[in-house]
């Protein structure tokens, strides 16, 4: 549909590049605010599977980021005359995927899971505050990137022909993202019953080896 | 088709997208059979201890 889609009066044919562009933007924030929640769930309701939510949607995160900063940059290069600039919206996009590199860093970097699971969660809330930025930033700065044209007050600036191709493009990244999710969850799940049950067997290991005295077992 | 303006642009965006969900997608389901296959045969060691 993205393919058939006519080309932009300005843009021409470049504007295909929207189709992958703007939903990975989308996701790259959505799959933000699913971690800032999953972070809830860890720090206030302690739900066990919420800091497995939150690990395995970071790396899918920094996926999405990255194809958005990629697709953005050779939009750009043809459309602006510049790959790159310093400015609001491609600076805080830039921050949201490092944000996303170091969260991943933080699980890996400390051993205990329980530790680990609060430390992400405390960053990836202190993160938050770049939601908006992203957001607004075409609207408080001058940038060369333009301001909102599907969801703004007044209706959308796109012509239909252009829409919903968009709409639908942004919709199937959505499912493959839940659908990732939801597998990488499962991996996780999978993850800890592997670490549980090898800590048994060498605690079995030992038992057998050692004969512990009833204090040293438990 | 080939004469459309910045077309390898527009082919490298695509291409790169298409790249990284596949490794996204290939990551996780590697990801997948790795843990089931150690799963398993945990499972049939600790089952053959009894």
């Amino acid at each position: 549909m993205a393919f058939n889609a006519p080309a932009d009066y300005q843009q021409g044919e470049t504007v295909k590049i929207m189709y992958i562009h703007v939903p990975a933007a989308w996701l790259s924030t959505f799959i933000y605010g699913v971690m800032a929640l999953a972070s809830l769930g860890t720090l206030v309701w302690r739900h066990p599977l919420a800091d497995a939510a939150q690990k395995a949607a970071a790396p899918l995160g920094a996926g999405f980021t990255f194809v958005c900063l990629v697709t953005g940059s050779l939009w750009g290069k043809p459309m602006w005359g510049t790959y790159w600039v310093w400015d609001a919206r491609l600076t805080s996009v830039l921050v949201l995927f490092i944000l996303y590199l170091g969260l991943i860093a933080l699980w890996r970097s400390i051993d205990d899971p329980g530790k680990a699971a609060r430390a992400t969660a405390i960053l990836t809330l202190v993160g938050v505050v770049n939601l908006p930025i992203i957001k607004f930033s075409v609207d408080w700065w001058n940038t060369l990137h333009q301001p909102a044209s599907v969801f703004r007050m007044g209706g959308s600036t796109i012509a239909p022909e252009l829409l919903w191709p968009l709409l639908v493009m942004a919709i199937a990244f959505t499912l493959l993202f839940l659908c990732l999710h939801l597998m990488a969850i499962r991996n996780e799940i999978l993850r800890r019953r592997i670490a549980r049950l090898t800590m048994i067997a060498a605690a079995e290991g030992d038992s057998l080896a050692r004969a512990p005295t009833p204090e040293m077992a438990r | 088709m080939l004469d459309i303006p910045h077309l390898g642009y527009i082919v490298a965006a695509y291409g790169v997208a298409a790249l990284a969900l596949i490794g996204m997608i290939a990551a996780v389901w590697l990801d997948y059979r790795s843990l089931s296959s150690q799963l398993e045969a945990l499972e049939k060691s600790r089952g053959g201890n009894r």
